[in-house]
């Protein structure tokens, strides 16, 4: 499925005083350049060999100076470790643009949608967003998930004035570099706050233990938040033990937790720690709760967990079972599009990204990057499909929450929590 | 009190997976007086080699069943067993007249090359892979007390492994020739002892030894990945060190031993976080007392 849009983001666009001969050539290098990077796709989706050779000769015939659309940056981690999420991030966003472009795009032009892959690495992420800003003349950046390579982009977009909009970096930090970066996802402290409130109001829980990846800054942080919320709420944290992402054996931890008898654990972790936790805490026979945050969220932890993880609960960005009509909307054509895959957040946070901006642009009137910041700014009762964003003086998406819990080998939606 | 045996069956139970990791790290020590750092790393492709067989077994043999899982740990065993000669053939062997701080350096290289290798997407790929269940489990309760039928295989199985090996090292011809090349090379060639032939051996023991315990290291904790070697490698290795390198007792014993800290150290709140800290703050001190290790004999060197 990636082979449709690949050429679009490998699209070059020469300046007008590059003329014929000389952009020809530009255009054969870069499809060149396009078939390269490609080659390692190649290796993942062999069948669609063919229609890259075909659209690689196209994009050399249509793809002329002149283009008067407006110019999105977008970059993400297509290929790489952490190349789930940006692929999925990357399927909304597209899907987002096309929706638009198919209503007549924003402000009577088309909108053009640059994607550059920065492969997961550090450094990368700054040479494709300087492309991205100074010679495609973007006027505004999507990206990206990774905190840390948003991070990276952000100083860029700020120092050349130009707006951008992170789908799903949580990490605080992201839009303190300054005020033209903004984010569609909650960040931790809310996170924390939230599972805080569930474990008190929801499951009654009267003693908590807290087991934390010290490993994991992600970890540390909501554990932190989520502490601070169950103070808040008086509930008393019997047991805070630590483990170090990657280890196999909890047992020693599991049993000290059990000994402590809470009513509740939290485990901020990512998925394939907490899927081995939930299976040696059954085996000791610690059948209390547990709950965490996105970071639970991939078909690895049922994969692993199986019954283990079943009624286990985690707050995420949305839930592709709501019953709401965005959600629904949403997750159909995300479905017709890219045959069948159901969408996940990442999906959900990268087509929101894509959509608050061209709704900022469209309040705008213009596409002068200035404005369009001032309207990001402004973004008031947003209706997204992770739910009403309002962005707030920090720049941070203020918005909605999702608690799901795992029922019969599935991620089932089970309540939304205001801010 | 419940709470004290509890931690005392998870440490004996992870103690005998570093136990059973340790014999193999110990036996080519034995032999050939260096480390084998890829040991570890055969470990993690004995738990693939099941992870892949699983499927095929599964069809002859319907798991969760002994016969299945038998049959499986045999074969990985002898797939490792072939990857562990190979890797002495060829990486060692040319080697073998070279300072031993070459070898290790090399090893130690075999071992970051199969782990980089495995971890490419062409081959294993970088992420967690889930572990098929192989035997039926059952969890024993006696009072507050739980005991996993899987941890019991763990024991016994590292019982009757150290029970086998320390057969064929003191009782059979073969380990007698072992002996004989670990105490000196050049006379036991000299005696008509294929040197080549009892070093193939000896990895090849020892990599079906690593391969038995990636597979129950992974029955422990099923979600496989090709780092998952390393961290269990490394604590094998002290605990080989501290039972006195080149023992077999002194491996299993130092393997129990280390099991029990790191348990013990791990369970109490709040010093979790420095559990590995405490468990090797120990290991220090006794080594510091005993430094050839709990059953290991000093050996005086005439300089």
């Amino acid at each position: 499925m990636l082979s449709e849009f690949r050429p679009c983001s490998e699209q070059v666009k020469p300046h007008a005083d590059f003329e014929n001969p000389v952009c020809a050539c530009i255009n054969g290098i870069s499809s060149l350049s396009a078939r390269l990077v490609l080659v390692t796709f190649d290796a993942m989706f062999p069948r669609t060999l063919f229609a890259f050779a075909a659209i690689s000769i196209l994009i050399v015939s249509c793809n002329q100076p002149g283009s008067d659309g407006i110019v999105i940056g977008e970059f993400a981690s297509l290929t790489g470790k952490e190349a789930t999420f940006g692929i999925s991030s990357h399927e909304g966003t597209l899907l987002a643009v096309e929706t638009l472009n198919a209503a007549g795009g924003v402000l009577g032009k088309k909108i053009d949608l640059l994607t550059e892959d920065n492969q997961s690495k550090a450094g990368e992420t700054s040479n494709v967003v300087n492309k991205l800003i100074s010679k495609d003349g973007a006027v505004a950046i999507l990206g990206e998930v990774a905190s840390s390579r948003s991070l990276e982009a952000a100083p860029i977009c700020q120092q050349n004035g130009i707006p951008m909009v992170s789908p799903a970096s949580t990490n605080p930090k992201v839009t303190e570099t300054g005020d033209n970066i903004f984010r569609v996802c909650f960040i931790d402290p809310f996170q924390g706050t939230v599972m805080a409130n569930f474990v008190t109001k929801t499951l009654n829980a009267k003693k908590v233990a807290v087991f934390t990846d010290v490993k994991s800054d992600y970890s540390k942080g909501l554990a932190k938040f989520f502490k601070e919320g169950l103070a808040k709420n008086g509930v008393q944290i019997v047991a805070e033990l630590d483990f170090n992402g990657g280890d196999k054996d909890f047992k020693a931890q599991l049993t000290a937790i059990k000994s402590a008898a809470p009513d509740a654990v939290f485990i901020p972790g990512y998925y394939t720690d907490v899927a081995l936790i939930a299976i040696q805490a059954k085996q000791l026979g610690l059948n209390v709760p547990l709950c965490g945050g996105d970071g639970w969220e991939s078909q690895t932890l049922l994969d692993i967990g199986k019954t283990a993880v079943e009624g286990h609960y985690f707050s995420t960005h949305y839930a592709s079972d709501a019953a709401s009509p965005n959600v629904q909307a949403f997750v159909a054509a995300y479905t017709k599009r890219y045959n069948g895959k159901v969408p996940d957040a990442m999906a959900a946070l990268g087509y929101d990204s894509a959509m608050i901006l061209v709704d900022a642009i469209k309040r705008a009137g213009s596409t002068d990057s200035k404005a369009i910041r001032d309207a990001l700014a402004a973004t008031k009762d947003f209706e997204a499909v992770t739910g009403k964003i309002a962005i707030n003086a920090q720049r941070d998406a203020v918005k909605s929450a999702v608690i799901l819990q795992v029922k019969d080998g599935k991620f089932k939606y089970l309540e939304t929590v205001a801010p | 009190m419940d709470w004290l045996l509890q931690q005392l069956i998870n440490g004996l139970a992870l103690g005998s997976i570093y136990a059973l990791i340790a014999l193999g790290y110990t036996m080519v020590y034995g032999v050939l007086r260096f480390i084998n750092f890829a040991h570890a790393d055969v470990l993690m492709l004995g738990a693939y080699a099941a992870y892949f067989l699983a499927p095929a077994v599964n069809s002859i043999f319907p798991l969760p069943s002994l016969t299945g899982t038998l049959i499986i740990v045999l074969l990985s065993a002898m797939i490792c067993a072939a990857i562990g000669i190979l890797i002495e053939i060829l990486a060692y062997r040319p080697l073998r007249q070279r300072p031993r701080l070459t070898v290790l350096i090399t090893a130690i290289g075999v071992s970051l090359f199969i782990e980089f290798t495995c971890q490419h997407k062409a081959v294993f790929g970088a992420d967690t892979k889930p572990f098929p269940q192989l035997l039926p489990e059952h969890d024993f309760h006696l009072g507050g007390l739980v005991i996993g039928s899987n941890d019991l295989v763990v024991v016994v199985t590292t019982l009757l492994l150290l029970g086998g090996m320390w057969f064929i090292v003191q009782r059979t011809k073969m380990g007698t020739a072992m002996r004989a090349v670990s105490f000196n090379q050049q006379a036991a060639a000299l005696m008509g002892i294929n040197i080549n032939r009892i070093i193939s051996f000896t990895f090849g023991l020892g990599s079906a030894l690593a391969a038995v315990a990636g597979i129950l290291y992974a029955l422990k904790a099923p979600g496989i990945d090709p780092l998952m070697g390393v961290q269990p490698g490394l604590r094998a290795f002290i605990a080989a060190v501290l039972g006195g390198i080149g023992n077999l007792p002194g491996a299993a014993l130092g393997g129990l031993l280390l099991g029990l800290l790191e348990t013990f150290a791990g369970g109490i709140s709040g010093l979790s976080n420095y559990r590995d800290g405490i468990a090797f703050a120990i290991l220090i001190l006794i080594l510091l007392f005993k430094p050839a290790g709990l059953l290991g004999k000093a050996t005086i060197e005439k300089v």
